[in-house]
């Protein structure tokens, strides 16, 4: 057994944490949300610079011979900073596509320029009907001589108007709902017949509606066998949902660390309000759950690379634990900041909607109990 | 005891929806929360109401009031909540025409009374500033006597709507030497008068719906001041009573569970109808028997108050477990939202365009609406205070 970092990963976090305080500043990322992009493409070419957006992959695919730790503790520190920039649908999602079944010459095509940081992708799952099921899908892909002609609607892509690449979803077979029949492509967004709607999220981000009308990409866009790749999907998404963990864990710990000197400098009753011992104790009570919560984090992270259902426990048991202590840390930073909290001026409310949304991504609260019953 | 209306309660029950049906504005029908509303939106039906005579009817019958009984009071909150009406705001008709009525001046009362009355006249509070939230006392704007003015200085922050408004009802120190609550006045002002500058305050959910009130050499007639000097602490804690015997919000939160239950029915989870979820219904159900629970609990203090009794510190629970609840029913809506909650306003770039949003209807504000919600345990006494307060005026400690 072993909790400490590398010193690599260490060097990662300072590097990391120094680029986020210095240049990602609540104003600045205030700025890049409100301008047309709404986000910072040089941020994201100091990101490559950095080898932040290699690290996961191998050596032998062109990267720096990270892993999930290594993830983790990028995503720990964008969460403090509440960095928009689309690192999870890229690397964690995308590159774990290509990691774990792309075929070489998918791994030469996107890798590289994942980590040089000219290829940005979106993850095109979600369905409006689907809530959290992979496989409820409506988005169609029809076997067309040797290629494929998509057809569906995917909702709320996060990153997608930055994307240069899509990974999308869909059907090659079987019934809705079912297990087999689920396939995985890549695609360039400016394939013809890909329309998005793009639009900002409450959060801060960007997302789209992606629209497929009769889109032909060829055989060499699928990733993974045909009609064999929902098991695939839940690899990635569980290494996507212990990152996005870390990130909120990242979130909840500025989140607590602002509230703590909150109550410190601000006065009523002729004393700071942390002395009152009802807010002391919340305070405490958050606290507690940060730590719960960025505990369940390490163990699904350390548990990526168990059998399926050792993994997938852990790491629903994270998306559970970490979710509960989001919805807790938000709503009390927000409630002991007074009416401060509620404002768009002060910083901590972003970070509470930051933590609301995180619950609905990849399956909330309810979905990952459910799947921790059905495999217990 | 029991739970039944009379037939007379029955006959007035039918009368009002049969009134609420014919003459409630069909354009702001469930209207719900929106940041777009319009000065005229949130007036329309205060001004069909006062034409009907029914705009304040808690007041006494001679200043407008309909003389109904808590109960006629109760079921006429009910019916109004049936169709999500917009009711008169409470700035003019729950708190400072109360105080008016019963500490102000005849004049005072004749000048200022018919228009809350009618809802011609917006009225603002003007209270809190930013080193006195919770610590009301500590309020630091001033008002000067000079000649047959007041001449006052200050900030107030938080004071919701004040862009419409016409007359504002504000606390200042008129005696700094005296101790906190004693040297406080309660001055009314028209927000016209020169030195009154209202800036808005954008809230996380991107709405403006609070500001910061600045008062530089304000110049307010002296017959503004209402009751007698240095006693509107006394006015201001007998209005804070009134503010939180309606904050409970049961009528409203009933029919948010049933809108909550319409979009669980409608969104599905493998397959089925959310609502047939049995993790997701069971929390529904929590919620409702909390609600049930509140409703007896309030219905409990209006018999009371049926009986004489003024509203005393038990409606300290009414604030607590009234705003809990409508916290958690935004943030079940939310939940059963799914994806649906990230796009901003339903991802339609401004209020303006008329694209229509993605996702369905009822997802457009479920977000902004539980982030906007938060204010309500901050607000009207913070539910920490209103814990405070149990524990002295109840627990004795
Ligand atoms: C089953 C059992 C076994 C025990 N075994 C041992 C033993 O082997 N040896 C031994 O020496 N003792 C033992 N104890 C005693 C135990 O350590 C005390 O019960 C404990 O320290 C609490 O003291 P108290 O019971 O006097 O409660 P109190 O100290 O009177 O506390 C009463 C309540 O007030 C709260 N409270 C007190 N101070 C504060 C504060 N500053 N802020 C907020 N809340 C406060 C407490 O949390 C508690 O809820 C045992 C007790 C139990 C119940
Ligand atoms: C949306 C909105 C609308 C409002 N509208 C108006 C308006 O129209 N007019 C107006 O005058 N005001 C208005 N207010 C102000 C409101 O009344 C204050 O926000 C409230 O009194 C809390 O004050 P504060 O924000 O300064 O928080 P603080 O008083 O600084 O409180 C911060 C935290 O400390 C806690 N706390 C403070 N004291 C204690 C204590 N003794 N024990 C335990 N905990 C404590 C509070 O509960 C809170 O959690 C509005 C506020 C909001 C958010």
């Amino acid at each position: 057994m072993d909790f400490n970092f590398t010193e690599e990963q260490g060097m990662v976090r300072d590097g990391l944490s120094r680029l986020v305080r210095e240049q990602y500043g609540f104003e600045e990322r205030r700025k890049a949300i409100a301008s047309a992009e709404g986000w910072r493409p040089e941020v994201w070419a100091q990101l490559a610079e950095l080898g932040i957006l290699g690290m996961p992959f191998s050596e032998a695919d062109g990267g720096f011979g990270g892993g999930a730790v290594d993830a983790m503790v990028i995503m720990e520190e964008f969460g403090k900073g509440l960095v928009i920039e689309p690192f999870l649908p890229t690397v964690v999602c995308a590159g774990g596509f290509l990691k774990h079944a792309g075929t070489a010459a998918q791994k030469e095509e996107h890798i590289g320029a994942i980590v040089s940081g000219s290829a940005v992708f979106a993850f095109a799952y979600a369905e409006p009907k689907g809530r959290y099921d992979y496989a409820d899908l409506e988005t169609t892909a029809k076997k067309d001589g040797a290629g494929y002609v998509l057809n569906g609607h995917k909702a709320v892509v996060i990153g997608a108007p930055w994307a240069s690449h899509l990974v999308v979803t869909a059907r090659t077979g079987g019934e809705r709902r079912d297990r087999s029949g689920v396939s995985v492509f890549v695609l360039a967004k400016d394939t013809p017949g890909i329309t998005t709607r793009d639009y900002v999220t409450v959060d801060g981000r960007r997302a789209a509606e992606v629209y497929f009308e009769n889109v032909a990409v060829g055989a060499d866009a699928l990733i993974g066998a045909e009609g064999e790749g929902l098991a695939l999907i839940e690899t990635v998404t569980d290494e996507a949902i212990a990152a996005l963990c870390a990130e909120a864990c990242g979130a909840m710990k500025v989140a607590h660390a602002m509230t703590v000197e909150y109550s410190r400098q601000r006065k009523q009753f002729g004393v700071p309000i942390g002395s009152f011992q009802v807010l002391q104790h919340r305070m405490v009570d958050m606290y507690t759950a940060y730590e719960q919560a960025v505990s369940l984090t390490y163990l699904a992270t350390l548990r990526l690379g168990s059998d399926e259902v050792e993994r997938k426990k852990a790491v629903s048991a994270a998306k559970v634990g970490v979710g509960q202590a989001a919805r807790l840390i938000g709503q009390e930073a927000v409630q002991i900041h007074g009416g401060n909290g509620v404002t768009d001026e002060y910083a901590i409310g972003h970070y509470f909607k930051r933590l609301t949304i995180f619950d609905s991504e990849f399956g909330n609260v309810d979905h990952h109990l459910k799947r921790h019953v059905a495999l217990s | 005891m029991n739970l039944e209306f009379t037939p007379e309660e029955q006959a007035f029950r039918d009368e009002v929806r049969a009134f609420i049906a014919e003459n409630y504005p069909k354009h702001l029908a469930d209207f719900g929360m929106r940041e777009d509303m319009e000065r005229e939106d949130f007036l329309a039906w205060h001004k069909i109401l006062g034409k009907k005579g029914w705009s304040v009817p808690a007041w006494p019958v001679e200043y407008g009031g309909t003389g109904w009984t808590p109960t006629q009071r109760y079921i006429w909150s009910e019916e109004n909540a049936r169709v999500n009406a917009i009711m008169p705001l409470p700035f003019g008709v729950s708190m400072v025409g109360p105080v008016i009525y019963t500490f102000g001046n005849a004049e005072q009362k004749a000048k200022h009374l018919p228009g809350i009355v009618s809802g011609d006249v917006w009225w603002c509070q003007g209270y809190s500033e930013p080193g006195a939230g919770s610590d009301l006392a500590s309020l630091k704007t001033t008002a000067v006597r000079d000649g047959d003015h007041y001449v006052i200085n200050g900030q107030k922050t938080w004071t919701t709507l004040a862009q419409h408004a016409d007359w504002g009802f504000f606390l200042c120190r008129t005696d700094p030497s005296a101790k906190a609550q004693e040297g406080i006045s309660f001055i009314l002002v028209d927000m016209k008068t020169p030195g009154v500058e209202v800036k808005p305050i954008k809230l996380l959910d991107g709405g403006y719906e609070v500001n910061e009130t600045w008062l530089t050499d304000v110049r307010v007639p002296v017959e503004n001041l209402v009751g007698q000097e240095n006693k509107g602490w006394t006015y201001a804690k007998f209005l804070l009573a009134h503010e939180r015997s309606g904050i409970a919000g049961v009528a409203r939160s009933k029919r948010g569970v049933e809108k909550l239950r319409e979009i669980a029915a409608h969104e599905s989870l493998d397959g089925k109808p959310l609502i047939e979820d049995f993790d997701f219904a069971r929390k529904v159900s929590q919620l409702e028997i909390d609600l049930a629970a509140l409703e007896i609990t309030e219905l409990r203090t209006l018999a009371g108050e049926q009986a004489g009794k003024g509203p005393g510190p038990e409606s300290s629970i009414l604030k607590i477990k009234g705003t809990e609840i409508q916290q958690r029913l935004t943030e079940l809506t939310l939940e059963a939202v799914g994806t649906y909650s990230a796009p901003y306003h339903g991802g339609v770039a401004n209020d303006n365009s008329n694209e229509h949003p993605v996702g369905p209807d009822y997802a457009q504000y479920a977000a902004a609406t539980y982030f906007n919600m938060r204010k309500t345990s901050i607000y009207g006494g913070s539910n920490e205070i209103q814990r405070n307060i149990i524990t002295k005026m109840i627990l004795g400690l």
